[in-house]
Formats: C-alpha cells, sequence, structure tokens
C-alpha cells in the first residue's frame, strides 16, 4: 500500500472519531454486514462517519493492509481498530459497544 | 466457492482438538458461520482471536470465502 493511501486512511481515522470503513453508505448499504454494523450504530445514536471502499479500489485493499483485518467493513472509534460485524455484533449485544463509546466521551450514557 | 465441509476440515488443521461448528447460514452455500472453541484464544483479545480464524484461510478469505461469520471462545 503506497503512503498517500496510507495517509488518507490515517486521516480519516483521526478526523473522525467514530469512523466506518463499509460497503456503500448509510442509506444504501451494499452488503448485509455492513448494513448490520449501520443498524447497530444507527440504534445506539452515536454520531460516525462512513467510507464506501466500493467507490475507492485502493482504499478497499489499503484498509485490509492497515489493520491487517481481511474483510469489511471495519470499525474504528478514536482511532483504534475495534473489529468487523461479529465483533461490533458481540459487542453490541454484551453493552460493551456502548460502554466503550460513554468511556470515550462520545455517547452520553443512560443512566 | 468452499463448501461447509472444507471450513471445517480447515479450521479442525488449523485447531486440533477444538469444538468446531460450522453453519451454511442462508443455505445458499455462500454464507456460512463457525464457532471455535479452543484453549488458543485464552486471554486473547477478540480481534487477536477472530485473526488467528482467518489466518487459517490465507488469501481465500474475501475470495473464495466470501462471507464467514466467526464466534470464538475458550472453553470455560
Amino acid at each position: 500500500m503506497n503512503d498517500a493511501v496510507f495517509q488518507t486512511i490515517q486521516a480519516l481515522v483521526d478526523k473522525n472519531p467514530v469512523m466506518l470503513f463499509m460497503k456503500g453508505d448509510k442509506q444504501f448499504p451494499q452488503c448485509g454486514f455492513s448494513a448490520r454494523v449501520v443498524q447497530i450504530l444507527s440504534h445506539i445514536g452515536v454520531e460516525f462517519e462512513t467510507e464506501n471502499v466500493l467507490e475507492n479500489p485502493a482504499i478497499r485493499q489499503g484498509i485490509k493492509d492497515f489493520s491487517q483485518w481481511p474483510t469489511i467493513p471495519q470499525l474504528y472509534v478514536k482511532g483504534e481498530f475495534i473489529g468487523g460485524c461479529d465483533i461490533v455484533t458481540d459487542m453490541y449485544q454484551s453493552g460493551e459497544l456502548e460502554s466503550l463509546l460513554v468511556e470515550k466521551g462520545l455517547l452520553k450514557s443512560e443512566g | 466457492m468452499m463448501t461447509a465441509e472444507e471450513i471445517e476440515k480447515t479450521l479442525r488443521t488449523a485447531f486440533p482438538g477444538a469444538q468446531i461448528v460450522v453453519e451454511d447460514l442462508a443455505g445458499d452455500g455462500d454464507h456460512f458461520a463457525c464457532e471455535v472453541v479452543s484453549d488458543v484464544f485464552r486471554g486473547l483479545s477478540r480481534v487477536k482471536q477472530h485473526k488467528l480464524v482467518y489466518d487459517a484461510f490465507g488469501d481465500r478469505v474475501g475470495t473464495e470465502l466470501h462471507a464467514l461469520a466467526v464466534k470464538t471462545r475458550a472453553p470455560e
């Protein structure tokens, strides 16, 4: 992956506290797994930014090298790779995702 | 396209002695779910656990293996 792609990804991950690399976008997710993560984040009500990797093949491959994770979608919180659809779903079901977002000051706690 | 048997065989080779369940999610031979219960995962973060599973498939993930939902844990 060349530097330009790396810097683009790094900028997206640094600039957006909750950053989702996905297939499609919020309105039109193009894959079931990406759609589920959008649904979870929307349901939680946290602000998040998305990047449609289908529109940018360099980022589609680059992101897999960036995180050493072979699939899309990929969720980042404050620059840290959290996981793909399975992990985000697990964390959501256990409440871990919401507590992480509250802890990082990205979500007001319900209590 | 990988079959459920091939997925299970790959996992058995990568995780000897583990409890492995492979399920064809949509019945279309294209979307699978697998659960792997192995001591290898003890103390590892979820991301690291799932990476071990993906590593077992090498570059087939995202090519021959389009969609694999992964669940991992260490035995209680």
